[in-house]
C-alpha cells in the first residue's frame, strides 16, 4: 500500500538532519500561518496561483529562486563549516550526511535557484522587450512554473521523508545505481529533475514562439535588446540539450527501478555512456545560465553608461556563436574517461575557441563604458564586479581546457573554484543585476540602492575569500568532496574560505534587508514613469509595474534603442486618439493542480507506491484533456477598462518626472554612434 | 498584431487573435516535435553503442522475427496513409469521412500496439526481456518508446474524433487535427528509423 514508506523514513537517527527538517517544517507551517493571519489565501489563489500573466508568473519564479537560494547556501555553509573543523577528526556531520549535502547544495543551485531566477527575469521582461502583450502559450507558461515548484518541493520534502541523494548533483553510475545507492535520495534527484526538466523545455519552446511570432511591428532580429536575444538563444538550447536530461534520467530510473543495464558493471551496461548524455545536456545547461546574465549586463551597462552599447552586432554574434559551441565541448567535463589523444584534443581546442566570442563581449562591455557617464547604481557595480571576476574563471577554464593540465587538477578542489568563478559572477550577479534593474517594473518602486551596494561587497569580498583558496587547495593536491583530511597544510585555508561563506551569508541578509527596507518606504521610491533608471529598451515604455496587456497600443520600433528613440522624438508616454478592446487569456486553476499532480506523482515513484502514481498519471493526463477541449480560454478587456488604466498612469506623469535628455554626446574612437539633439 | 483595427465586436476581436495564436501553437508543436526527436535520437545513440552488449543473453539474431516486425511495419506506413487521408476530408470540410478515416487510423494503430505487446510478451517470455542484457534494456528503451508515443498518438485520435463530433470542424479542431497528424507522421519516420537501425542490422 505505502511501497517503502515507513515510519523509519523520518529523520530521528540525527540531530543535525532532525533540525533540517525541523526547519523546512516549521518554515511551511509559519508561511501558512502568515497567510492566514494576514487573509491572503483568496487573493493569493485568484490573483498569484492561477494567473498566467507572464509578469506575475516571472514574480512567483524569482521568488522560488530566492527561496531555494537560502536553502542551497544552508548547504554551502554546512560544508564549508564542516571542512574547516574536520582535520583529522570526523567535524560534525557523518561522511552519509555530508554527501547528502554536497548533493543537495549543486542540484538546488543549478535547477531550483539558477534555472527559476533566469526563467522568472525572462518572463517578466522579455514580452515587454518586444512590444508583445503577452508569452505565446500563457498556461503552458503556468505549467512550467508549477511543474519547476514540485520539483523543487520534491528536493524540500526528501529533507523531511527520506534522505536526498548522496551520488553529487551529476549523479554518476555505478555510484547512484541501485547496488551502491540503495535507498530513495537517487529517486528524489531524478523526479525532481525530471519534473522541473520537462517545465524547463516547455518554457524554452514558449519562449522561442513568442520572440519569433510576437514582436511588435519594426521589431527585426537586429533591432532586438541583447537580453531578448540571449533568451532566444538560451530557449534554443533548452529544447535541444534538455531532452537528453530527460533521457539520461529515464535510463537510470529504469536501470535501478526494473532492473535495466544501461549503466550498470556488469551485463553489458556502459558506465561511461552516462557521462556522455549527461554532459551533452550538461554543457550547454552552463550557458543556459550564464548567457541571459550576459544580456542583462548589457542591458544594465548600456542604460548606466548612458550610451548604446558598443558593438551591438558583434555582442548578437558571439552570443550566437557561443550557444552554438556550447554542443562541442561536453567531453571536457571528462576529459580523464581516457578517449584517444585526439579525441581530447578536439575537445580541448573547441573549450577554448569559447573563450573567444566571451572576450568579444568583455570588450564590447568595456567600450560601453569607456567615455560613458557611469552611474554606480547596484546593478552597475554587480556588472563591474562580474567583469573583473568573470575573466579570472575564464582563464582557468582556458586552463582546465588543455587535456594534459586537467589531468592532473581534475575533480579537484580547483576545479570546484572554476566552475564557482564562472557561476557566481557570470550568472548569479547578472540575476542580482537584473533584480535591482527589474524590481520597479515588476513592483513599481525602486529597491534601496545603499542595501544594494553593500550586498554586493560582501557577496564580491565573499567570494574572493571563499575560491580563491580553493583554487590554491586544488594545486596542493586537494579533491573535491572530501568530508575530513589529513593534511594541515590545507586548513588555513579551509579555514578562509568558511570565513568567505560568512560574507556571502551577510551578502544574502543584506538582500533580505533591502527588500524590507525598499517595501517599508515604497511611497518614497515610487517609480512614476515606469521609466526610473533612463531605460533605452522597450520594457520602459510600460508603466510600472505593467498593466495586465503591458501596452494599450502596441508600439512601433524604429531603432535598436526602442524607447530611448521615442524618448528623444517626444513621442513617449503620448495618449492614443482612442483605446481598442484587448483579448487577454483566462486565469485558471489547472497550471497549480498539474503540478501538485505530479508532484505527488514524482513522490509516489520515490516511494515505489506505484498505485498512486499511476492515479496521478491519469489524473493529469484527464487535466490536459480537459484543456485540449476548451476553446474558450481568453476573453475581452473593453476599451473603457483599458482607458482607466491608461489614464491612471500617464496623467501622474508631470514634466518634472521625466527624464534630461539632453545627453551628453561621446566623444573618441569607442564612442559608438552619437546621441544626438535634444528632446521633449 | 499590426492591422489597423477597426470597430468590430469581440466575437471578431477573439477571432482574429485565435487565427494568430494557432499560428504559434504550430510553430510551437514543430519545436516540440524536434524536441522529440532529440529525445530518439538519444535513444538510437544509445542503442547503437549497447547493441553488441548482449553479455550472457541472447543476441539480436535470436530475438528478431522480421516477419513479424513487417507486419507492424505495414500496420503503422498505412495508417500514416488512413491520417493523411481524413487530414485531405478535413480540408475538404467532410466531417464524417474524417471521423471514419480517424478510426480506421485509430484501429490500424492499435493493431500496431497489440503487435508490439505480443512481441514484448513474447520476448520476455523466453527469457530476453529487458534486465537481461545492455542491447535488450536499450531495444526495449528505445522501441518501447515508440510505443508509448503511439499510445498517446491513439488517446489523441480519440479526444479528436470527440471533438469532430460534438464541435464540427471548428478552426480549433482542425488545427489541433493538424498537429496531430505531424505527431503521427513523425511517429512514422521513428519507425522506419527503427525498423533500419534495430531490426534490419539486427537479423543480418
Amino acid at each position: 500500500m505505502l511501497g517503502r514508506l515507513t515510519i523509519e523514513a523520518l529523520p530521528f537517527y540525527s540531530w543535525v538532519a532532525m533540525g533540517g527538517a525541523a526547519v523546512t517544517v516549521g518554515g511551511g507551517i509559519a508561511a501558512f500561518l502568515l497567510i492566514t493571519y494576514l487573509r491572503a489565501w483568496k487573493v493569493l489563489w485568484t490573483d498569484w496561483l492561477t494567473s498566467v500573466d507572464h509578469k506575475k508568473i516571472g514574480i512567483m519564479y524569482v521568488v522560488l529562486a530566492l527561496i531555494m537560494l537560502v536553502r542551497g547556501f544552508v548547504d554551502a555553509l554546512m560544508m564549508r563549516a564542516q571542512q574547516a573543523i574536520s582535520l583529522n577528526s570526523e567535524g560534525y556531520l557523518p561522511p552519509e550526511h555530508f554527501e547528502q549535502i554536497f548533493s543537495s547544495h549543486g542540484t538546488i543551485m543549478i535547477f531550483f535557484v539558477a534555472m527559476p531566477f533566469l526563467t522568472g527575469l525572462i518572463n517578466l521582461i522579455v514580452p515587454q522587450q518586444i512590444g508583445a502583450r503577452d508569452v505565446s502559450f500563457p498556461f503552458l507558461n503556468s505549467v512550467s512554473l508549477w511543474l519547476t515548484a514540485a520539483g523543487a518541493a520534491l528536493v524540500l520534502i526528501s529533507l523531511v521523508v527520506g534522505k536526498f541523494s548522496q551520488a553529487g548533483w551529476t549523479g554518476y553510475p555505478p555510484y547512484s545505481g541501485i547496488e551502491y545507492s540503495p535507498g530513495v535520495g537517487v529517486d528524489y534527484w531524478i523526479w525532481a529533475l525530471t519534473l522541473s526538466g520537462v517545465g524547463t523545455t516547455m518554457s524554452g519552446i514558449n519562449f522561442i514562439v513568442t520572440i519569433v511570432k510576437n514582436r511588435c511591428p519594426g521589431m527585426t532580429y537586429m533591432r532586438m535588446p541583447m537580453f531578448t536575444w540571449t533568451a532566444l538563444c538560451i530557449s534554443i538550447l533548452i529544447v535541444f540539450a534538455f531532452p537528453a536530461l530527460t533521457v539520461v534520467a529515464l535510463q537510470l530510473w529504469l536501470d535501478r527501478t526494473l532492473g535495466f543495464h544501461f549503466f550498470t558493471n556488469g551485463d553489458g551496461g556502459n558506465m561511461m555512456m552516462f557521462a556522455n548524455l549527461l554532459w551533452i545536456w550538461g554543457h550547454p545547461e552552463v550557458y543556459i545560465l550564464i548567457l541571459p546574465a550576459f544580456g542583462i549586463f548589457s542591458e544594465v551597462v548600456a542604460t548606466f553608461s548612458r550610451k548604446r552599447l558598443f558593438g551591438y552586432t558583434s555582442l548578437v554574434y558571439a552570443t550566437a556563436c557561443i550557444a552554438l559551441l556550447s554542443f562541442t565541448v561536453w567531453l571536457h567535463h571528462f576529459f580523464t574517461m581516457g578517449a584517444s589523444a585526439n579525441v581530447n584534443a578536439i575537445f580541448g581546442i573547441a573549450t577554448m575557441i569559447i573563450a573567444v566570442p566571451t572576450g568579444v563581449k568583455i570588450f564590447d562591455w568595456m567600450f560601453t563604458m569607456y567615455r560613458g557617464r557611469i552611474e554606480f547604481h547596484p546593478a552597475m557595480v554587480f556588472t563591474i564586479g562580474f567583469m573583473v571576476t568573470f575573466v579570472i574563471g575564464g582563464v582557468t577554464g582556458v586552463l582546465l581546457a588543455l587535456p594534459p593540465a586537467d589531468y592532473l587538477m581534475h575533480n579537484s578542489t580547483f576545479l570546484v573554484a572554476h566552475f564557482h568563478n564562472m557561476l557566481i559572477p557570470g550568472a548569479l550577479f547578472g540575476y542580482f543585476a537584473g533584480l535591482n534593474y527589474w524590481f520597479p517594473k515588476a513592483f513599481g518602486f525602486k529597491l534601496d540602492a545603499k542595501w544594494g551596494i553593500r550586498s554586493f561587497w560582501f557577496w564580491f569580498i565573499g567570494f574572493y575569500l571563499a575560491f580563491m583558496p580553493l583554487y590554491a587547495l586544488g594545486f596542493m593536491g586537494m579533491s573535491r568532496r572530501m568530508e575530513h583530511y589529513a593534511d594541515p597544510n590545507w586548513q588555513p585555508f579551509l579555514v578562509v574560505a568558511a570565513l568567505g561563506a560568512v560574507f556571502v551569508l551577510c551578502g544574502i541578509i543584506c538582500i533580505g534587508i533591502q527588500l524590507y527596507v525598499s517595501t517599508r518606504q515604497w511611497g518614497s521610491s515610487r517609480d512614476i514613469t515606469g521609466d526610473p533608471w533612463n531605460g533605452r529598451t522597450l520594457e520602459w515604455a510600460t508603466s510600472s509595474p505593467a498593466a495586465p496587456y503591458n501596452f494599450a497600443v502596441v508600439p512601433t520600433v524604429t531603432d535598436i534603442d526602442a524607447f530611448h528613440e521615442m524618448k528623444m522624438r517626444g513621442s513617449a508616454y503620448r495618449r492614443p486618439e482612442r483605446y481598442e478592446p484587448i483579448v487577454m487569456p483566462k486565469s485558471t486553476g489547472l497550471g497549480v493542480v498539474l503540478g501538485g499532480l505530479s508532484f505527488v506523482m514524482g513522490f509516489a515513484a520515490v516511494w515505489y507506491i506505484w498505485w498512486l502514481a499511476a492515479l496521478m498519471l491519469v489524473l493529469c493526463l484527464v487535466c490536459i484533456g480537459i484543456r485540449a477541449c476548451d476553446d474558450t480560454s481568453e476573453y475581452v478587456m473593453s476599451a473603457a477598462e483599458v482607458e482607466v488604466i491608461e489614464t491612471a498612469w500617464l496623467s501622474g506623469i508631470t514634466p518634472a518626472d521625466m527624464h534630461d535628455m539632453r545627453d551628453f554626446e561621446p566623444r573618441g574612437a569607442a564612442s559608438g554612434m552619437t546621441l544626438s539633439g535634444r528632446a521633449l | 498584431m499590426s492591422e489597423m483595427l477597426t470597430i468590430r465586436n469581440d466575437t471578431d476581436l477573439l477571432e482574429e487573435e485565435e487565427h494568430h495564436s494557432l499560428r504559434g501553437r504550430e510553430f510551437g508543436f514543430w519545436l516540440f516535435l524536434m524536441g522529440d526527436a532529440v529525445i530518439f535520437a538519444l535513444l538510437f545513440a544509445t542503442y547503437v553503442v549497447l547493441s553488441g552488449n548482449s553479455a550472457a543473453g541472447p543476441t539480436s539474431q535470436q530475438v528478431f522475427d522480421l516477419s513479424h516486425t513487417a507486419i507492424e511495419t505495414a500496420l503503422l506506413l498505412v495508417s500514416s496513409l488512413t491520417f493523411g487521408i481524413a487530414s485531405l476530408a478535413m480540408d475538404k470540410g467532410h466531417g464524417r469521412a474524417v471521423i471514419l478515416w480517424l478510426l480506421i487510423t485509430l484501429g490500424l494503430g492499435l493493431g500496431f500496439l497489440v503487435m508490439e505487446v505480443l512481441e514484448f510478451r513474447g520476448m520476455i517470455l523466453q527469457g530476453a526481456g529487458p534486465d537481461v542484457s545492455g542491447f535488450l534494456s536499450a531495444f526495449f528503451t528505445l522501441v518501447g518508446m515508440h510505443g508509448a508515443h503511439v499510445a498517446m498518438g491513439s488517446i489523441g485520435i480519440l479526444v479528436m474524433i470527440g471533438q469532430v463530433m460534438t464541435k464540427g470542424l471548428t478552426l480549433p479542431v482542425r488545427s489541433r487535427l493538424n498537429r496531430l497528424g505531424l505527431f503521427w507522421h513523425f511517429l512514422d519516420i521513428v519507425w522506419i528509423g527503427i525498423f533500419s537501425v534495430v531490426y534490419l542490422p539486427g537479423v543480418m
